[in-house]
């Protein structure tokens, strides 16, 4: 290797009763894209912001292009040549393309105060025929999908002479498609010379785009694993540091048990047309698609949170109306949604209040007052059949790994003992080992009779663990697979293709 | 609490005291104390301290009813109007005869219907709140003067006094009022349902309703409370004074939000706690009275209390960050 265009040597860092990085050390060369792995909570986004200017390491040293260097900012960071691209993309919903691209970097007409909005547009074009997307420019980024949010973050970056770019999750809510060409800009950017830092939970990504994956595990250095030569198996042994058992795949369950739920043509705007199917007791029922086909906006009418315009829901046999989401777990239906900090936890209250905000119901005494005891009760009984790993139950949930976050989500739910439980991309964001016990947690209940709506991104997830698999497409159901016609090409095939178009094998 | 067998229990609850979020401020108000009792040796006389607990016992009122809002995010801004309005709604009904007690319980009425209102479009219309109760302090306040065309009514009933001028085991009657909201307020906050939610709405609206929780509906009866302390208060000063004014109440709705803010509540919502209120309205009280003693012109006094609304948001976001 050439000399590394990065060199963190013997990082340590700690936080109030948190030791996050023990004697850390990390290298990038120019052009190199090395893939940054751990668990959650790992240390791996704490690294990055101490190389980002965002915290200050307790101890070690930081060499960036030759010079031994310590960022006090993003900022300055950035003049340097380093740009983080975050999880959560940091950007101005309300505002343009154009000018959430030049935020901060506006280029003015002369020395006056005023915008060359002209001079900005040719500069945006230029950047974005680089790198091979087409975007409209005056079109509010809100109403952009993630991907092409990222490529507008991408494109900022460039605009600032970047020489190491860190992407951190940069795929969790991306298609397939929407990946392939983000890599391909990587792949790009890799050319020109740019070194690229890529953080992420999808293993076989990290092998595709990386040429070294270098892991962290409880805050140390847990060797690196060869793009090239090394192995899926290699690589998590050193992220759990432990023989994982085969990852979960799920027996069928052993008898179709009796219909549950049946929706005939439910409909609502924007995107939910005519989606009927029905749900067995026990049974895991599988929701492929694409992005934006339509299964988080149908989960959430059966849940009432968003608008119905049309078709019935049938619990048992019997039509329910749900108007909102009160009405749903009145009937036993649970949801859990796909961004957990914005949709599902009260991020500054602790584990006890989150896991029993949705049973208050449940635990009132004189139809006001919560029983202090025996929401406690409650909370323990989760937290030990779940697993949860906190250090007290008045834990605040911001302060745990996105894992045990999930858990707790999962934990209020099965509070409500729930009949139906929607579960809307249940390990996004999750480290592998916290992934396979929600696999765990999630067959265990459908063994115990609760039928369940697993809404997934990721085909080997909905494989392992579905009973049946419906694909929607656009909106509707293209199709219901049976657990034994169901593999990675009939669903993916069913979800890209439009209605009408043969498909030659 | 998970005791241990801890060697030193009694550094611990030190320890818990020093910790929990309303220490700094208390100490800030042991501070002023001490330092206005120095510069004016009078301001620890048992007459003034008498007279400055009633009247913070008057903006203590207004700030617990304001907490409940501001905990989910919201502000109400009609409370000054509101006082005036149920001040006088009540002493009108005391003048043609109602009794005392009914004409209390109908000054209330009438501004719970305003705070309804308030309620009603906030939570079911979903105007900002900002926007709903700007409105109704201008409504308010104006339907008021419409009415008196500007006039008090001063004959009020002598048997009604007592409930402003009296006192009990020594204190102003109006301080054990307070007290009673401060304990209710506490304990509807800590311990029921309806408290925790709404500090789940004010932690994050959203995953309180899809945990099938019915927000709007509590956050009707959430606007119900300010007006409810507001009008209390407003009534209570009727008796203080005699009369009710149609200016009564006027820039309050600044003093209960500056009283939360100093008492470490986030206007964002989510946190703040009935013994951080209180302190603040103390230490709102204190300042002014302090500034009255040490012969501070009033002129002043306002711009004074602006430096420590600030200075108080400073301090807590310091804590925060710490």
């Amino acid at each position: 290797m050439t000399a590394p265009l990065l060199e963190m040597r013997h990082v340590s860092k700690s936080f109030p009763g948190v030791r996050a990085l023990d004697d850390v050390s990390f290298a990038v060369g120019p052009g190199e894209v090395v893939g940054l792995l751990g668990e959650n909570g790992a240390g791996k986004s704490t690294l990055m912001k101490i190389l980002a200017g965002v915290h200050r390491a307790d101890a070690g040293e930081i060499v960036w292009d030759g010079k031994r260097t310590a960022f006090r900012s993003i900022h300055q960071a950035q003049e340097a040549g380093v740009t983080l691209i975050f999880q959560e993309l940091s950007n101005c919903p309300n505002l343009k393309a154009i000018e959430n691209l030049f935020l901060g970097r506006e280029i003015f007409r002369g020395r006056s105060p005023f915008l060359d909005d002209a001079a900005m547009r040719r500069k945006a074009l230029e950047l974005f025929e680089y790198l091979d997307v087409r975007i409209d420019l005056d079109v509010e980024v809100r109403l952009l999908s993630t991907a092409v949010q990222q490529m507008i973050e991408i494109a900022k970056a460039l605009l600032t002479n970047v020489k190491l770019l860190v992407m951190d999750e940069p795929t969790s809510s991306l298609t397939d498609r929407e990946t392939s060409r983000l890599f391909k800009v990587i792949r790009e950017l890799k050319q020109r010379g740019v070194s690229v830092v890529f953080i992420s939970h999808k293993l076989s990504e990290v092998f595709e785009i990386t040429d070294r994956i270098a892991v962290l595990r409880d805050g140390r250095n847990a060797g690196e694993v060869d793009a090239k030569t090394g192995t899926m198996e290699e690589l998590i042994n050193r992220m759990v540091g432990r023989e994982l058992g085969s990852r979960a795949a799920r027996v069928g369950s052993a008898v179709p048990g009796l219909e549950v739920l049946r929706v005939e043509g439910l409909s609502g705007p924007p995107v939910v047309k005519d989606v009927s199917f029905n749900l067995r007791k026990g049974e895991i029922l599988g929701f492929a698609g694409l992005i934006g086909a339509g299964r988080t906006e149908m989960a959430r009418i059966l849940f009432g949170a968003a608008k119905k315009t049309g078709g019935r829901v049938l619990l048992e046999g019997k039509e329910v109306r749900i108007g909102s989401p009160r009405d749903a777990v009145a009937l036993g239906i649970a949801y859990l949604p796909e961004d957990r900090k914005v949709q599902a936890l009260v991020l500054p209250m602790n584990v006890r209040e989150n896991l029993t905000l949705a049973v208050h119901r449940v635990l009132r005494r004189f139809r006001a007052f919560l029983g202090r005891k025996k929401e406690e009760e409650l909370t323990d009984s989760y937290v030990s059949s779940l697993r949860i790993r906190i250090a007290t139950r008045e834990q605040v949930v911001n302060d745990l790994s996105g894992g045990n976050q999930q858990k707790v989500v999962i934990a209020k739910w099965l509070a409500t003992r729930p009949r139906i439980l929607i579960l809307d991309e249940p390990t996004r964001g999750i480290d592998v080992a916290a992934k396979a016990e929600v696999h765990r947690i999630v067959s265990d209940l459908a063994s115990q009779g609760v039928s369940i709506i697993l809404i997934s991104s990721e085909l080997p997830e909905i494989l392992a663990l579905s009973d049946r698999v419906l694909v929607m497409h656009e909106g509707r159901v293209k199709t219901v697979l049976e657990k034994d016609q169901a593999t990675q090409q009939t669903i993916m095939s069913a979800a890209l293709v439009a209605d009408g178009v043969v498909v030659r094998a | 609490m998970h005791a241990k067998g801890d060697p030193q229990p009694g550094r611990n609850i030190v320890r818990a005291l020093v910790r929990t979020r309303e220490s700094a401020i208390f100490l800030a108000l042991v501070l002023l104390m001490t330092v206005i009792g120095i510069a004016a040796p009078n301001f620890l006389g048992a007459g003034n301290l008498y007279l400055v607990s009633r009247q913070i016992s008057f903006v203590a009122i207004v700030a617990l009813g304001e907490l409940f809002v501001i905990l989910t995010g919201g502000i109400d801004l009609s409370v000054g109007s509101v006082m005036a309005l149920a001040g006088m709604g009540a002493a009108y009904a005391m003048t043609i005869g109602v009794p005392p007690p009914y004409a209390v319980l109908l000054g209330i009425l009438v501004g719970l219907v305003m705070g309804a209102v308030n309620g009603a479009l906030v939570a079911y219309v979903g105007i900002a709140p900002f926007i709903v109760t700007l409105g109704m302090l201008s409504f308010a306040s104006g339907l008021v003067l419409g009415l008196t065309k500007g006039w008090p009514i001063t004959d009020v009933p002598a048997s009604f006094l007592p409930i402003a001028q009296g006192s009990f085991l020594g204190l102003p009657i109006p301080v054990w009022i307070a007290v009673a909201i401060a304990v209710l307020a506490h304990v509807a906050l800590s311990t029921t349902a309806f408290g925790r939610r709404t500090y789940a709405i004010g932690g994050n609206e959203q995953a309180t309703f899809l945990s099938g929780i019915d927000v709007k509906r509590i956050k009707f009866f959430l606007y119900l409370i300010p007006a409810a302390c507001a009008s209390i208060a407003g009534i209570i000063l009727v008796a203080r004074f005699n009369s009710a004014q149609a200016d009564t109440g006027k820039g309050w709705e600044l003093d209960a939000i500056a009283a939360a803010v100093i008492g470490g509540t986030s206007l964002a919502g989510g946190s703040g706690s009935v013994l951080g209120v209180l302190i603040g309205a103390c230490i709102m009280g204190i300042i002014k009275n302090g500034l009255v003693l040490m012969r501070v012109s009033s002129y002043w006094q306002t711009a004074i209390i602006g430096i420590i609304i600030v200075l108080a948001a400073v301090l807590d976001r310091a804590k925060r960050r710490a």
